[in-house]
């Protein structure tokens, strides 16, 4: 048994069976880090004093009886989540001297239920970018072929748990930055709801549509760390008072009959014929697995990206304002080329005379959006859909040329805009080895839902050959 | 499309140099030219999303609660003084 490759129930229970302690599972984990960060870049700080005493006070607790749910587990912080006294620089230049003097309401939570934080991952810098190439501290690789992108923003967080340097982490999803990366290394990844998780402490990227989740080595235990860091938090008001559901619990009840809307813009040309297939063949393994199928329309889908790419950098070019140099980080010419043309872009079609015709424009065809949504859960009770029109692509091809690289998010940023749940889950491998997924879209906060499909999927999957391929 | 990357720059506080200038003038006159796809809906008497789920008018009571201290809050600047941040003077010597 190999303690890092173990899920975060798994590594629990053989902690409370003192199967092995918190200190050997962290120091498995430290160990593959050390063996692999020079290759794949997935960190920017490893915490290993830090995490090795925080393992210690975890086996200590451990034996006198503290049941916390996620005591003496390692987990990974995307870099934009906020750790006191832990520098956090959202990837870029900008912070890289920065030491917060406060924890993340999501931080504190995980630190609360006795996590024991590894270290702060590589993402691009202030979550800018689909592939990870954004980074000031260089790109990531993709741990199943390091010539290609991992995905991004949250890159290094989705290729820690694949290569299973910490047993989870954390990422947030603005247009995609969660599904994507998760699809294309073969991790979970959830996005939630949007507020269901508090964003306080977690360096802002388009306030009204990032949404703060994880990726996880199974559904199971995407449920479980949902039901940690979801909830009202007085320090983010667009946290609702919404009961948090037992997530794990209701993963044990009996299998509901549901209907499927297979949305059929996502299928259009320009699909890759390896995802198309491979999406198809997920759908069978649904099919036969208490769920029925219907084709949906979506019809404003082609113009959600155009409406994202004008509400993401607005949104960017008001909360990147505040970086002056004065209170903390370094100056205004410290931004990389992608945070510049974001800030640009956005200050354009907010300046005197554009805003009705870009940012009200776009926030009216965001209603439409969110429309073709509310329709389509009135007839289905999920979506399922490809996360990305390709598969990885290779280091350095679109990275000069932005808006080829913008047309990546095409399938992922409709959640955002609508604020509705998205779950990432890994359907296979193309022909030449690289991951592929799917994502399961639900109502807002229909979380349950999501996770209880997603782990049908896996079942119904388990005993199949790519299931036991390792990076 | 084309975008004045001088004045944008300026509102947005952003140095740039004369080659970067026109490498963004370029590729942000690319991105404003898909963007215009949007002119092809119809969006007449449709209201804008501002909060997507539903949330209006969220305030807490007016009362204090612990915060950072003076000295945390000022931990990550290098430009201090007395206990506060140092910056440049905004009006001039005006008697």
């Amino acid at each position: 048994m190999k303690l890092r490759s173990l899920t975060i129930k798994k590594a629990t229970e053989g902690l409370k069976q003192k199967k092995f302690s918190s200190v050997e599972l962290t120091k498995a984990c430290l160990e593959k880090i050390k063996k692999l960060n020079p290759t794949l870049n997935a960190f920017i700080s490893v915490c290993e004093e830090e995490a090795l005493k925080d393992a210690r006070k975890a086996d200590k607790a451990m034996q006198n009886g503290n049941t916390s749910p996620l005591l003496g587990i390692p987990i990974a912080l995307k870099d934009l989540f906020l750790t006191k006294g832990i520098r956090t620089t959202a990837g870029s230049k900008v912070l890289e001297n920065y030491v917060p003097p406060f924890d993340a309401t999501v931080v504190k939570k995980l630190k609360d239920a006795g996590a024991v934080i590894i270290g702060k991952t590589n993402c691009d810098a202030w979550a800018h970018g689909s592939s990870g190439e954004n980074s000031d501290f260089g790109p990531t690789k993709n741990p199943w072929n390091t010539d290609y992108v991992p995905g991004g923003s949250s890159s290094g967080s989705a290729v820690a748990v694949a290569s299973d340097m910490c047993t989870a982490s954390t990422g947030t999803d603005t247009g995609g930055s969660i599904r994507l990366p998760a699809s294309f290394c073969n991790v979970v990844g959830l996005k939630p709801t949007y507020g269901r998780v508090s964003r306080y402490g977690i360096v802002a990227m388009a306030s009204s549509l990032d949404s703060i989740g994880h990726f996880t080595k199974t559904v199971e235990d995407a449920a479980l760390l949902l039901s940690i860091t979801a909830g009202n938090d007085s320090m983010d008001a667009t946290t609702p008072q919404k009961q948090v559901p037992d997530y794990p619990k209701s993963l044990n009840r009996k299998p509901r009959e549901l209907m499927l809307g297979i949305p059929k813009e996502y299928f259009l040309t320009g699909i890759d014929p390896e995802i198309k297939e491979l999406t198809t063949k997920a759908l069978s393994v649904l099919r036969v697995s208490n769920y029925h199928t219907q084709e949906i329309s979506l019809p404003h889908t082609e113009y959600a990206n155009a409406c994202y790419y004008i509400i993401q950098p607005a949104e960017v070019s008001s909360n990147l304002a505040r970086y002056d140099g004065i209170r903390y980080g370094f100056r205004r010419e410290t931004f990389g080329d992608e945070a510049k043309r974001r800030i640009m872009l956005g200050t354009y079609t907010l300046s005197s005379g554009y805003y009705d015709a870009y940012y009200k424009k776009a926030m009216k065809v965001r209603t439409l959006i969110t429309r073709d949504f509310d329709e389509a859960f009135k007839i289905v009770d999920a979506i399922i859909a490809p996360v990305s029109p390709t598969p990885a692509w290779k280091i350095g091809e679109k990275i000069d040329d932005p808006l080829k690289m913008y047309l990546s998010d095409i399938f992922t940023v409709t959640a955002n805009l609508a604020g509705i749940p998205g779950l990432s889950i890994p359907i296979g491998f193309t022909k030449n080895g690289l991951p592929v997924g799917i994502q399961i879209l639900g109502p807002q906060f229909a979380e349950e839902t999501l996770f209880e499909i997603g782990k049908a999927f896996e079942e119904a999957t388990q005993n199949e050959t790519w299931r036991k391929r390792k990076p | 499309m084309k975008i004045d990357i001088a004045h944008v720059a300026k509102l947005a506080n952003l140095p740039l140099s004369p080659k970067e200038e026109k490498k963004f003038e370029k590729q942000l006159s690319d991105v404003l030219g898909y963007i215009q796809k949007l002119n092809e809906v119809d969006t007449e008497n449709v209201e804008p999303t501002f909060q997507v789920t539903g949330l209006e008018t969220i305030v807490r009571c007016d009362t204090t609660f612990p915060s950072l201290s003076q000295d945390e809050a000022l931990s990550g600047s290098t430009s201090t003084y007395n206990g506060l941040f140092k910056v440049k003077a905004i009006f001039g010597n005006e008697s």
